[in-house]
Parts: structure tokens; sequence; C-alpha cells
């Protein structure tokens, strides 16, 4: 009820409608503020952004198109694509299902699960890519299944070796370090907006007979699509452009475990800059897309409460 | 609000919960479990071999040193965008404002290069270097911590102040984002109160409005530094990655893991993963501490 009777406040806007002047700035302070604040956002934000379009056409569209033809390229495009085509859908299933169960229901632990969700968060990529590590290695857990003597399951072990079963250096290793990274994302972004909502509609829909998945799909859903939407939008941002735990995964093979980021190190550490740049060109308008998506829903979202 | 039971109406909890709780423990819980795992077989002088010889030691002074001064400064140029975007009209703001997310949504790989495009000698801001060789660079003797204000008047990139500008990159919108909506929420009538009872405008600012900022200010530094403590991909093209002088502590599990040293490599993750930790722990205690403190 305080969240509802918070957002009636903000609608209203008495604080932004009507400014008294003693609660102002004077006009000098105002505009050496917002001087400041431009300048900083400007050599911090805009100017490497323009940057990685700038360094991208310097030699030229062609060169720029170029670096696109490359098989190399188009293969490390592939990966990230299904990396995200993945990890995306993977961590949706998992964020509404955590959303639901914290926002819907009271329980023992709730904060401490709360706490846990947001732990990838809190560790390094390099540190998320070093556990798949130990656990999938070669020298890990799983090497160490695969080079046994007198392994548990013998039949498991050969069809494994049979199969020439890989995670790290492969494809799924990367496809597990991106879902890692990217885990709380959809969560984060659900959790407080279906708070926010409460649980009275959801009553209704099942005190008038709704079963579970109706209930879902018509109320719940229509109620939190446009967050859902963000989330997903940033969840695949960071999925597509994860570069440190995939660094550790993916044992850099080209054509084969090159993901964008990686195909970008490569070109640039090869003095390709161009190329480098024409590739990261694609990954800083996907950011750019999201931005703007993100603003769009903002509008959305606000226009919707006014 | 409705009074909740115990049990709720709606169905789906057990199904949900034990997804959620199944999910977590399958990507998160065990595979973190393996680095803490893989060390606790190691003996203690290793460990401490492992985690404390210079070179390592090294590695923590820069990550930490750069990351708590890119928080510094995140903290003080936050406070003022967030100042100016939610207080003062501007054309354009709407762009400015969705720029402050840039940090999150651009891949690091492509921050790191770009900034290195700015930042390198021979770089868009090459002309910057006269500026800190000549101006930041003879600060140092009035600096007491000599050492710091040593290398900002060296060089920009492919040194320690390229590892400051990719932290203070990464850390932006951290500070920005925590404070925006608490400033939002400020209520007018606490400063026109104020200025009643005949306090100066910069006497509102000091007394009333930053006391009620401090809490999202500290929980925005701190996001800010955990992220930048962790930071792999911006920092690694424009840190010039030097042993001993401008290795990042990430960097250097990553060389661990080259050299095929997998015990080494865990024991200094299993530092770095215990003071994010702690460090997410303080800023979960500081939110609440927010929250508490706003809503009297």
């Amino acid at each position: 009820m305080a969240s509802a009777v918070s957002h009636l406040h903000k609608a209203a806007g008495p604080a932004h409608g009507h400014p008294s002047r003693v609660t102002q700035d004077s006009p000098w302070v105002r505009r050496s503020l917002t001087g400041v604040a431009l300048l900083f956002l400007m050599g911090f934000v805009l100017l490497p952004l323009a940057a990685v379009f700038v360094e991208a056409l310097r030699k030229g569209l062609d060169v720029f198109l170029q670096a696109f033809a490359d098989p190399y390229a188009l293969a490390a495009i592939k990966l990230t694509l299904t990396t995200a085509a993945i990890a995306v859908p993977a961590n949706v299933v998992f964020g509404i299902a955590a959303a639901w169960c914290i926002t819907k229901f009271q329980f023992r632990g709730k904060s401490v699960l709360i706490t846990l969700i947001d732990l990838p968060f809190a560790v390094s990529p390099v540190i998320s890519g070093l556990i798949f590590v130990l656990l999938f290695g070669l020298q890990g857990w799983l090497g160490q299944y695969l080079n046994a003597e007198a392994p548990w399951f013998p039949w498991l072990q050969q069809w494994l070796i049979e199969q020439d079963f890989k995670i790290i250096f492969a494809t799924p290793g990367i496809v597990l370090a991106t879902i890692f990274v990217t885990f709380p994302f959809v969560a984060r972004e659900l959790i407080p907006l279906m708070q926010a909502q409460g649980v009275d509609e959801e009553y209704a829909a099942v005190t008038l007979g709704a079963n579970g998945w109706q209930t879902f799909w018509r109320v719940t859903l229509p109620n939190i699509k446009w967050g859902l939407f963000y989330g997903v939008v940033l969840c695949n941002a960071r999925a597509m452009g994860e570069f440190g735990a995939v660094s550790v995964v993916s044992g850099h093979v080209r054509g084969e475990t090159n993901t964008m980021p990686l195909h970008i190190e490569i070109l640039y550490n090869e003095y390709h800059f161009a190329a480098a740049f024409a590739v990261a060109s694609l990954l800083a308008l996907l950011a750019i897309v999201t931005l703007v998506l993100k603003s769009i829903i903002e509008w959305r979202h606000g226009r919707a409460n006014a | 609000m409705s009074s909740r039971s115990a049990r709720s109406i709606l169905p789906g909890f057990g199904l949900s919960l034990g997804f959620t709780v199944a999910y977590l423990s399958i990507i998160v819980l065990l595979p973190l479990s393996a680095a803490f795992i893989k060390t606790s077989g190691m003996s203690w002088d290793a460990f401490v071999e492992a985690v404390a010889s210079p070179r390592v030691l090294a590695a923590y002074r820069v990550s930490f040193g750069i990351s708590f001064l890119a928080a510094a400064v995140n903290a003080f140029f936050g406070l003022i965008v967030a100042w100016v975007l939610v207080r003062y009209p501007f054309p354009g703001k709407r762009v400015v404002d969705a720029l402050v997310d840039l940090p999150f949504a651009l891949p690091t790989a492509v921050a790191g290069i770009a900034l290195t495009a700015i930042y390198a000698r021979n770089g868009w801001a090459g002309f910057l270097e006269p500026l800190w060789a000549g101006g930041v660079g003879r600060l140092e003797q009035w600096m007491p911590w000599g050492s710091w204000a040593e290398w900002l008047g060296v060089k920009i990139a492919f040194d320690r102040p390229g590892i400051f500008i990719a932290l203070t990159f990464i850390g932006l919108p951290f500070v920005v984002r925590t404070l925006q909506p608490v400033l939002e929420e400020l209520e007018p009538e606490l400063e026109e109160a104020s200025a009643t009872l005949g306090a100066t405008r910069w006497q509102t600012i000091r007394k009333v409005i930053l006391p009620e900022l401090t809490p999202a200010l500290i929980t925005g530094f701190a996001m800010a530094f955990a992220r930048a403590l962790g930071e792999y991909g911006s920092v690694v093209f424009i840190a010039g990655n030097m042993p001993m002088h401008s290795e990042i502590t990430p960097l250097l599990i990553i060389t661990k893991l080259e050299q095929y040293d997998y015990r080494g490599a865990t024991a200094i993750a299993v530092v770095m993963l215990v003071s994010s930790f702690v460090l997410l722990l303080l800023i979960n205690l500081l939110q609440k501490w927010s929250r508490r403190h706003h809503k009297i």
C-alpha cells in the first residue's frame, strides 16, 4: 500500500510542478553544475561511444564491410547468437519463477534467497569463468572422472569419451558461463515490479475460478510485460557482450569457440584496428538499442502511471 | 493492505520455489563452492604463498587502490550528475539520462578498446598528456600519498591512469542510479522549512540534503567499488599490464590459469570472492539502513 501511495504522490508531482524560489539554486550554480555533469558524461561516456564508430569507419566503408566478410567474424557472430539464444530463455524462465515465489508468497529465508540471486553480480567475470574450469576442465572434476581407472558408471565414462564430450573450451562452457554472468538480470527487473503490484489481482482471478496458468498468462504477464521485456533486452545485451568469463572458458579457437567480444580482442591484438572496431560497432549498436528501448519503456510506463 | 495468511490461495509456490532453488544451486552455488573446495585441499603454507606473494600483493594494491579512487570520483561526479538530472531542466535531458546507463549496456571489451583509442599516446586525447604531466603531476610534491600522485603524472593509457579511467567508466551508473530515486522522493518541504528558519542555501544543502543522501551515496560508492574490483574486459586493453605495477588481480588469475597453476589461481579467486561477499553484505546492510532512514 505504501508503494501505491508513493506512486500517486509521484504522479501528481507537487515537487516538480511549482518549484518555490527558496529551493532553487541560483542560475550561476545551476549552469556550472550542469556544465560539470555534462562534461563528465561527455568525457567518460559519449566520447568512447563516438570513438567506436569513428574508428570503425576511419578507413572507409569498404574496410568496415570487409570485417564482416571474414568467415571467422561470421562464425563468431553465429556463436554469440547461439549462446544468447540459450542463455536468455533459461534466465527468463528462472527470473519469472523466482519473482513469482518471492513476490506472491511469504516464506522463511526469503531475504537470503534474494541475496543469493544477486551473488553473480558480486563475482568477477574472470572468477565466473574459473569456477566452471574447476568443475569441468581437464584438471577439474569432469576431467578426473574421464581419466579415472575405476570410475562410477563405467558405461557413462565410455559413452562420454566416445562422444568426445567437452564443456570447457567448447560451446557448453561458453553457454554456462554466460548463464552465470547474466543470471540475476531478469529476476532483478521483475522482483521490484511484482512487489509493487501486490497480489490482489491474482487473488481476484483465483477467486473467480482461474487456475494457476490462467492467472499467470492473463493477469500477471500483462502487468509485467514491459519490465519483463526490458529484463530480456538487458540480459541479452550482457549475454552477447560478456568477455571475461567467456574468455576463461573458451580456449580462443578461431571459427569454433570465439564469440564476438573475443574476436574483437584477437583482431585488436593483431593490430587490425578497423576490423576490431567494426565488429565492436555492432555490439555498441546493440547497447544503444538497449538504452533506447529502456527509455521508451520508461516513458510509456510513466505515462501509464500519470 | 489485505492481511496475508500464512497459506496463500495462489498456486505454484512449490513449483516456482523448487525450480528457483534447484536452478540457483546448479548454476551458481555448486560452481562457486568448487572454488572453496579446491582451495580447502591446499595446505595453509601453500595457500599463504599463493595469495601473499609479492606479485599478488602488488596486484591487490593496484586493484583495491585504483578501484577505491575510481569509486570516490564516481561518488563525487555521480552526485552532481544525479542532482542535475533530477533538479534542473535542460534540453536533451532524456538522452543524457539514457546515456548514464551506457557503461552498463556496452560490452566491456568494446569499452576497453574505445577508451584505449581515446587515451593512448597518439589517440584522441593525446593532447591531454602535457596537462597530466605538467599539471596533475606537479601536485605530487604537495600530496601526502606520493606514489599515487606519481603515476598521475606519467602517462594515461598503458599505465595505471588507464586503469583508473576504465574503472571510472564502469562504475559510473551505480552512484547515479542509486541516488536518483532518493533525490526524486526528497520532499521540498524540508528545504522550504530550512530556508524559512533562516538557513542559507549552502547550509540547507550541507545540513539537510546531504545527510538525507548519505546512505544512498555510500551504497552507490560500494557498488561501484565492488564492480571495479572484479572488472577485467575494459581494463586489460588500457592497463599496459606490467607485473608488480599495473597488473590487476583478475588478470593475475588469468595469467596463473594460462600457466596451469589452477591452485594458485583459485586461491586468489577465493580471496577476491570473500572480499566481494563482504562488500555485498555491507551493501545490503546499507540499503536496509537507507530504507529505514528514508521512512522516518
